[in-house]
């Protein structure tokens, strides 16, 4: 490996090309006072730069194959840490189960479509959803709501979760005949308390707000799930140099993905949609380009068919290609109302 | 927040320097480039550049909220909850009081159903004193096709509110708290909107009508699909215009017909092959509105006015607030009246469909003739 791609600033690196070390397995075997000599700087630099050689080194013998390399993890862990951590519910059955059961957490999920189909709702009623306690099946975090748009509403906020505690209460009803549990009756208020809002108005806050997302984070415990309505917003409006889009773009994707593992939460991107010119016609597609369509883990797209909206999972590495049907009311993202049971496979 | 100076943050004196001297600013400039490239352009190295990057960016973050917080401020800050009533019993009554503040709601329809009609009553009710349910203020009315008619406000005003208009000087109150703009080109659209920003302030301006977006762009739209959209900058400045000054802005739409190689509105390119067909079919003899598909994901609320078969109706198409609804409407003397006050629930993407039927039998009769 060249030594360009070391982590050291810009003179470091043209001190250390031009004393002689080009590559990285030039500097394995020099102890920190002959570099320090050679580099004429002092030895706490010269210790700086062979920690970043070691960094980058270790990265690439990873495939030695025998060696235990840190941070990794079996897959028969992964396979257990799946089991035992909750999905987010999106209080529509098909929709759930299309899923595999809800929203996952340590997982970034983009969903998509047309104006009018119900992203913001589904944002949303995710919101209030992942509040849910853990006794009625749910796993009992806060939510981050990052709104770009301005299309947040909090009257419907409120909506979406009174209806939420009726459901509960039901549910309350139920199990209380069989056990004495579950006092913790939450409130619409409670609900409403624990979204924390974020009004971003340029591309630079979102950037700006999601480093420091990690840190919020860390002083809020028990945040789930981070909601961004809508990724697209500010990156479609007023971007004349599409190359330096696509950096941000990609920066910012690695930025929600390491936060999505290192924090255990769902990340929820809601995009739009842009036409695109192929085949001699227009097509429908999601905006921000083909790049960014490999940013996400799993991929919905919502449209319509018929008079039904239905839900398409596009892209996920665990989730067969199939749609199914949900509605909006005005308690929230409900089951389709004609048909309940019917899933297609495509 | 974006464009915050660097040198009020706080950040150590020497890394401040270095930012300084590579002619990085203000938050924008740094957030703008990788930590890798500012390692190469700050020369210096990668823990002082996280920890400045960490720094700037959780100063120029936006403070947070809770939703429970802004539900209390919404309640206690702006009368009427944030509405201007419409005075449409119906329409008021599903929109939780009228068309709210903040936020955009677009007006789309066939030439003549009645857009310009419903924009200049909403001028004339925001205009109103707060004793007639007005909001009492200024109203700034950008007419881009030379349509607004002060003759015609004043008559929808005599006739809504006579008691108040037979007062003397009443009239030319309020018709003088309306200030007509007529750009002639987007350039000169362009420069009147960065004037209002700070005039929206000043004088107690309690709407903003543009009437319309699409005549200035009608002319760019047609060729190819364009790779930025000529209208980027201004949607997202009318956003954040609504949005601080908190007042209602509202927006008209044209309708083009759709071209015969476009695909249905309402099919993704994954799920193109069984439903596009049927689509296409049932959807090419249909209108579409004029400015496309990025333009209605930034409005927040969708009207749509259509006519067909001699009665005109108003489709309430977008809202995150209320289900699809229809509602009969006709204009009357007093601007646009209601015919009935509960809307009828529309399920589907029809509600975006645009009907425009209402001439074909006036100019059957013409062409029979011949």
């Amino acid at each position: 490996m060249e030594i360009c791609g070391l982590a050291v600033s810009a003179t470091q690196r043209g001190k250390l090309i031009s004393a002689g070390y080009t590559s990285l397995s030039s500097l394995s075997s020099v102890s920190p006072s002959d570099l320090a000599r050679d580099l004429q700087t002092s030895e706490s630099q010269a210790t700086e730069i062979l920690k970043a050689a070691s960094h980058c080194g270790r990265l690439d013998k990873s495939d030695g194959g025998h060696a235990i390399v840190a941070g990794a993890q079996t897959a028969w862990d992964m396979l257990h840490e799946e089991d035992l951590s909750r999905r987010i519910t999106t209080s529509c059955a098909d929709l759930d189960k299309i899923l595999g059961g809800g929203i996952a957490c340590k997982e970034v999920t983009e969903i998509g479509g047309v104006p009018g189909i119900g992203k913001t709702q589904l944002g949303i009623q995710l919101a209030v959803n992942v509040q849910i306690p853990v006794d009625f099946g749910g796993l009992g975090g806060k939510a981050i709501y990052i709104d770009t748009e301005g299309s947040f509403m909090a009257e419907r906020a409120l909506q979406i979760a009174e209806a939420r505690v009726e459901d509960m209460s039901e549910y309350h009803d139920f199990v209380r005949k069989n056990f004495q549990v579950c006092q913790v009756q939450m409130q619409p208020q409670d609900f409403l308390k624990n979204i924390f809002y974020f009004r971003v108005c340029s591309y630079t806050e979102q950037i700006a707000v999601i480093n420091y997302l990690e840190k919020f984070i860390s002083e809020h415990n028990d945040v789930k799930v981070v909601i961004i309505d809508s990724v697209t917003f500010h990156f479609r409006q007023d971007f004349e140099d599409m190359a330096l889009r696509t950096r941000l773009l990609s920066g910012m994707a690695l930025k929600l993905m390491k936060l999505a593992n290192k924090c255990r939460l769902a990340v929820v991107l809601l995009n739009q949609v842009t036409t695109k010119y192929s085949d001699g016609s227009f097509h429908l597609t999601l905006a921000l380009g083909d790049s960014w369509s490999h940013a996400c883990t799993n991929r919905v797209i919502l449209y319509w068919n018929g008079n039904e909206r239905y839900a398409y999972i596009d892209k996920s590495p665990s989730l067969r290609s199939t749609s199914a049907p949900y509605s909006v009311t005005g308690k929230g993202v409900r089951d389709s109302a004609s048909n309940s049971k019917r899933i297609k496979m495509m | 927040m974006a464009n915050k100076l660097l040198s009020e943050m706080g950040l150590p004196k020497s890394i401040a320097n270095v930012f300084t001297a590579r002619n990085l600013l203000t938050a924008r400039d740094v957030l703008s480039l990788t930590e890798f490239e500012l390692m190469e352009v700050l020369d210096v190295g990668l823990a002082e550049v996280k920890s400045a990057v960490a720094q700037v960016s959780e100063i120029a973050c936006p403070a947070y909220q809770t939703v429970s917080i802004l539900l209390e401020q919404q309640i206690k800050n702006e009368y009427y909850s944030g509405h201007l009533p419409t005075h449409l019993k119906g329409l008021d009554e599903v929109l939780c009081g009228g068309i709210p503040f903040g936020v955009l709601t677009e007006l789309v329809g066939p030439a003549g159903v009645g857009k310009t009609q419903f924009c200049m009553k909403l001028s004339l009710l925001a205009s109103l004193p707060a004793t007639f349910g007005g909001l009492d203020g200024r109203v700034i009315y950008i007419d881009v096709e030379s349509k607004f008619s002060s003759r015609r406000i004043i008559e929808i005003g005599v006739n809504s509110f006579p008691e108040l208009f037979r007062m003397e000087g009443m009239a030319q109150e309020m018709a003088g708290r309306i200030l007509v703009l007529q750009p002639a080109s987007l350039a000169e659209f362009t420069e009147s909107l960065q004037q209002l920003k700070v005039s929206l302030l000043q004088h107690e301006v309690k709407l903003l009508v543009i009437d319309s977006m699409t005549a200035l762009v009608s002319g760019e739209l047609e060729q190819g699909p364009p790779k930025q959209h000529p209208l980027g900058w201004h949607i997202s400045f009318i956003k954040s215009l609504a949005e601080f000054s908190r007042i209602p802005v509202v927006v008209t739409n044209q309708v083009r017909s759709q071209s015969r190689n476009e695909v249905s509105q309402y099919c993704f390119q994954a799920q193109s092959r069984d439903e596009t067909i049927e689509g296409s079919a049932t959807f090419d003899s249909h209108l579409v509105p004029a400015l496309g598909i990025h333009w209605a994901h930034a409005v927040t609320i969708r009207l749509v006015l259509e006519a067909n078969s001699g009665e005109r109706f108003m489709k309430l198409a977008k809202s995150p607030i209320s289900p699809p609804l229809v509602f009969p409407f006709n204009i009357t003397s007093c601007g646009i009246s209601l015919l009935s006050d509960t809307g009828v629930e529309m399920t589907g993407p029809q509600i975006n469909t645009i009907r425009n039927q209402g001439n074909s039998d006036i100019i059957n009769i013409h062409s029979t003739r011949f």
